[in-house]
């Protein structure tokens, strides 16, 4: 236990020092995305790969956080930090109450049904144009702001966002090792035994999708107020795609994973600015590739190699 | 402790189990016994709330517990293996011990996340105990090992050491010998009459008739999803329709 | 005259219906030899119309020698798919599927994307465009031919099931596909079989909608789902039952698109889905199993 809390530190000391390392400047705004992505990610991850419970309408959560937000504030002028916890809470409630019908599926029959989902919400957001401003998307959501200093550097979002980040990763970490975290494990090996041993699994399962809609939404209200502008085409099924193959990327059931993968399919794109109407491409090559050759995902077979690598290394010493 | 009375089930049009009834006293070790399709699962499923019956009543202490799921079970001392190791093949060996001890802890989904003080201690007593659970099936040097990476015969004493760990009244073992060899039916033998002696019952389903014969006080014995007989294992030995239900089938 | 407009509009309804049901076959065709749900099939549908276009367009063939030619690749990239992405996974669990084949999904309509663009393209109708009028309603040539196509194509189905021997085994092999190998069926063969024949629905299907819908490189998610909530209604039959869904589906579609709003007539797909999901999982016709432990 004492390694977990000795890892994160090193990891939240990284994430600080990270803005001096690049000197401000534009990759600074994408780190924020990758913050941001990390949290969607994590976010799966313990729907995905700790309950073993798969969605594909992940974008439909983060963009009802992201537009609450921004309805509330800019349209209705209210306080961002009083509806950011309102905004999480109510798609919380949400995805509570379909929480119990959809997870009664399971396999291709969840994916299927959580894909309809996220649909029917992305469908939502371009045809209430009245509140949403349909496809052309709402703009003039206003940004956070403590007292007088506001954050609208990309250096002030970076820490706002990322201590956000860095609180889920730690609420996260603490949840896998935890009596509720082996159940959920327990339910993603087999349900069946699980049950038997007295886990509540529907409940819990329920639970869990409504803690990773609240997360989504968390990350969506943040967007919402650093982008100060959002649309609908932001918060599709490709976008839910792009989450899970960061979650496949990193490794699931890794909390770490799933920063991997978030930092590696956002920044990805801005290296490969030539590439950037073939990421769907790159996207789909990469999630076939991972199932069929690293389903732990990079946490976990980058060390394998580098594992094989230094004992090839230490056998030819040897000889 | 366990009174079965009247369960009929039928799949579709399937009669898998035809008006069974019988009782099980505390602290006893009762077999369930049968040629294959009997319908011996079938039983175990409906008495552990997996499947609901068709028709008939399951008493447990005087409740009915008539299509309760699992996990309301549990809580009231009902567990069970099952015939096809069912573990947590992902998780360490003292993990699924672990989580065998779900009802008798407490942390919430919340609590658990922001590591309230009082969690460490629960989670000290969680390991602690299945610590001990896994010194009790004798596998307690396999505790880090990742349980689907486990050998067979271990793979089953851990499912019932995570039973166990539930602190239950009853324990049902759907053919808790099979795939083991003969070294390994002994030890089971003895971890099942200690398991009797510390006041759980327990019903198993099994074919190795020399080890029923050994170790239960009554044999239920299912033909064709309805009851053919029932006594102590002299009696049933003795019983000719036992005797030409399995020379007929096998 | 409200009475005219919904017959109207149940007629064009019932062409998007047969083609919601030909791709529904086409999942439920896979999901039964292998309990799979591709969720590529909107891919080969989508392949479908713009390979016909790129025979059309590239090397100049005539209308009816490019749409077996475009049926004939199609085929082929479904067997590579079951070849290369299917058949190798070491771990072949319904996560795992369900995230290789959207993998292969949406790596085949980038591939699209790059080949042909982003742009939408018509392909010409089969017979003109000269509408046809039927009792104050009326329908374009090629609601019939897509009719009629349908109606052949499930008919061969039912045929090549019924009265074949592969089609035989096949259906073996959806009732259980252990006992039909221990019978001496090849049953990887016949999960082969299962993609081949469903792609090659799949891009008949893209073929004759595309005169009526345009189609472009990412026409395939939505067909495809919509094809999905078919079978769904039909309970992964892959015969009358699905079919009943998609006309079902179609009709519906095209009333609500027509007397409520446009702009959701996409979500009526999903919300159907996810009612029959939630309340008849096994499908409108088909009765409830349980689960074996
Ligand atoms: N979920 C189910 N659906 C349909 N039939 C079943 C189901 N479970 C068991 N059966 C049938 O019930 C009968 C008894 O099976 P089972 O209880 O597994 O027998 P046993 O454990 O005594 O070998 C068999 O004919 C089996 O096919
Ligand atoms: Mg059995």
């Amino acid at each position: 236990m004492k390694k977990e809390l000795f890892k994160f530190l090193i990891f939240t000391v990284l994430i600080l020092v990270a803005p001096l390392a690049f000197k401000g400047g534009y990759l600074m705004n994408v780190l924020v995305f990758v913050g941001i992505n990390t949290m969607l990610a994590i976010a799966l991850n313990l729907l995905l790969g700790y309950c073993g419970q798969i969605s594909l309408g992940h974008a439909g959560f983060f963009g009802l956080g992201a537009y609450l937000s921004g309805i509330l504030t800019a349209t209705h002028g209210l306080n961002p930090w009083l509806v950011m916890p309102l905004a999480a809470g109510l798609v919380g409630l949400l995805a509570y109450l379909i929480g119990f019908p959809i997870l009664k599926l399971k396999g291709h029959y969840l994916a299927m049904a959580t894909l309809g989902m996220g649909i029917i919400i992305y469908i939502v957001f371009n045809e209430s144009v009245d509140y949403t401003g349909g496809p052309s998307g709402l703009s003039g959501i206003p940004a956070l702001s403590i007292g007088s200093t506001s954050f609208d550097s990309d250096v002030k979002s970076y820490y706002l966002v990322w201590a956000f980040t860095l609180g889920v990763c730690l609420f996260s970490l603490n949840l896998a090792n935890s009596r509720v975290g082996r159940a959920l494990r327990a339910i993603h090996d087999s349900e069946i035994a699980a049950r038997v041993v007295g886990v509540n699994a529907r409940e819990l399962k329920v639970r869990i999708f409504a803690l990773s809609a609240v997360i989504s939404a968390l990350a969506g209200c943040l967007y919402a107020h650093t982008m100060t502008f959002i649309s609908p085409a932001s918060f599709g099924f490709n976008f839910s795609v792009e989450l899970l193959t960061m979650v496949v990327i990193g490794g699931l059931g890794s909390i770490y994973g799933s920063f991997l993968g978030a930092a590696l399919l956002t920044l990805l794109p801005e290296f490969l600015r030539a590439a950037h109407d073939y990421d769907i491409i790159i996207y789909g090559g990469l999630l076939m590739v991972m199932v069929m050759f690293m389903p732990g995902g990079l946490v976990r077979s980058v060390p394998d190699a580098v594992r094989k690598l230094v004992r090839l290394k230490g056998g030819a010493g040897n000889a | 402790m366990l009174e079965v009375s009247g369960i009929t089930q039928i799949f579709g049009g399937v009669t898998a189990l035809k008006d069974v009834s019988f009782s099980i006293a505390k602290e006893s070790i009762t077999g369930v016994i049968g040629p294959n399709g009997a319908g011996k699962t079938t039983l175990f499923n409906i008495i552990s709330g997996i499947y609901t019956q068709t028709s008939g009543t399951v008493v447990l202490e005087g409740r009915n517990i008539s299509g309760l799921p699992p996990e309301r079970l549990a809580p009231l001392g009902m567990v069970r293996t099952f015939q096809n190791i069912e573990l947590f093949s992902s998780m360490t060996v003292l993990e699924n011990v672990m989580v065998g001890m779900h009802t008798k802890s407490s942390s919430g989904l919340l609590a658990c996340s922001l590591k309230m003080p009082w969690t460490f201690k629960e989670e000290a007593r969680i390991r602690d105990n299945a610590m001990r659970w896994l010194e009790f099936a004798e596998i307690s040097d396999l505790a880090g090992t990742v349980a689907g990476n486990l050998p067979f015969g271990k793979g089953r004493m851990l499912e019932i050491a995570r039973a166990l760990a539930a602190d239950p009244k009853i324990i049902l073992m759907d053919e808790p010998a099979a795939g083991l060899n003969s070294q390994e039916t002994l030890g089971l033998a003895d971890v099942i009459k200690k398991i009797r002696d510390m006041g759980i019952t327990v019903v198993l389903v099994e074919h190795d008739m020399e080890l029923v014969m050994d170790i239960c006080d009554r044999i239920v014995v299912l033909n064709l999803g309805s009851k053919l007989a029932e006594g102590t294992p002299r009696e049933i030995q003795e019983n000719g329709d036992v005797v030409a239900a399995y020379l007929g089938d096998e | 005259m409200q009475l005219d407009q919904i017959l109207q509009f149940a007629l064009s309804g019932l062409s998007t219906g047969a083609i919601y049901a030909l791709i529904g076959i086409g999942f439920s065709i896979i999901y039964n030899s292998t309990g799979i749900i591709n969720f590529a099939q909107g891919e080969f549908v989508m392949l479908g119309g713009m390979l016909t276009l790129f025979f059309i367009g590239l090397l100049q063939l005539p209308l009816w020698a490019a749409i077996p030619c475009a049926v004939l690749v199609c085929t082929l990239a479904g067997m590579l798919f079951e070849r290369l992405a299917i058949r190798p996974l070491r771990k072949p669990t319904p996560i795992n599927l369900v995230i290789i084949t959207i993998g292969g999904s949406i790596f085949i309509r980038g591939l699209s994307m790059l080949l042909w663009g982003k742009d939408t393209h018509s392909l010409p109708s089969f017979s003109g465009d000269e509408p046809i009028t039927i009792a104050n309603a009326t329908i374009l040539p090629q609601h019939l031919w897509i009719l009629g196509i349908t109606l052949v194509i499930i008919g061969a189905n039912k045929f090549f099931f019924y009265h074949t021997i592969s089609g035989k085994a096949m259906r073996a092999c959806s009732y259980n596909s252990r006992a039909a190998g221990l019978v001496g069926i090849d049953v990887r063969r016949m999960v082969l079989f299962s993609f081949v024949i469903s792609s090659a629905m799949g891009a008949m299907a893209g073929i004759i909608v595309a005169p009526l819908t345009m189609t472009s490189y990412d026409v395939g998610i939505m067909l495809g789902l919509k094809g999905f909530c078919a079978a769904i209604i039909g309970g992964m039959s892959s015969g009358i039952a699905t079919v009943i869904g998609g006309l079902i589906l179609g009709i519906l579609e095209s009333l609500g698109a027509g007397l409520i709003s446009s702009g959701y007539k996409d979500a009526i797909a999903f919300i159907i889905l996810l009612l029959i999901l939630f309340i008849r999982p096994q499908g409108l016709f088909g009765k409830a199993e349980s689960e074996r432990v």
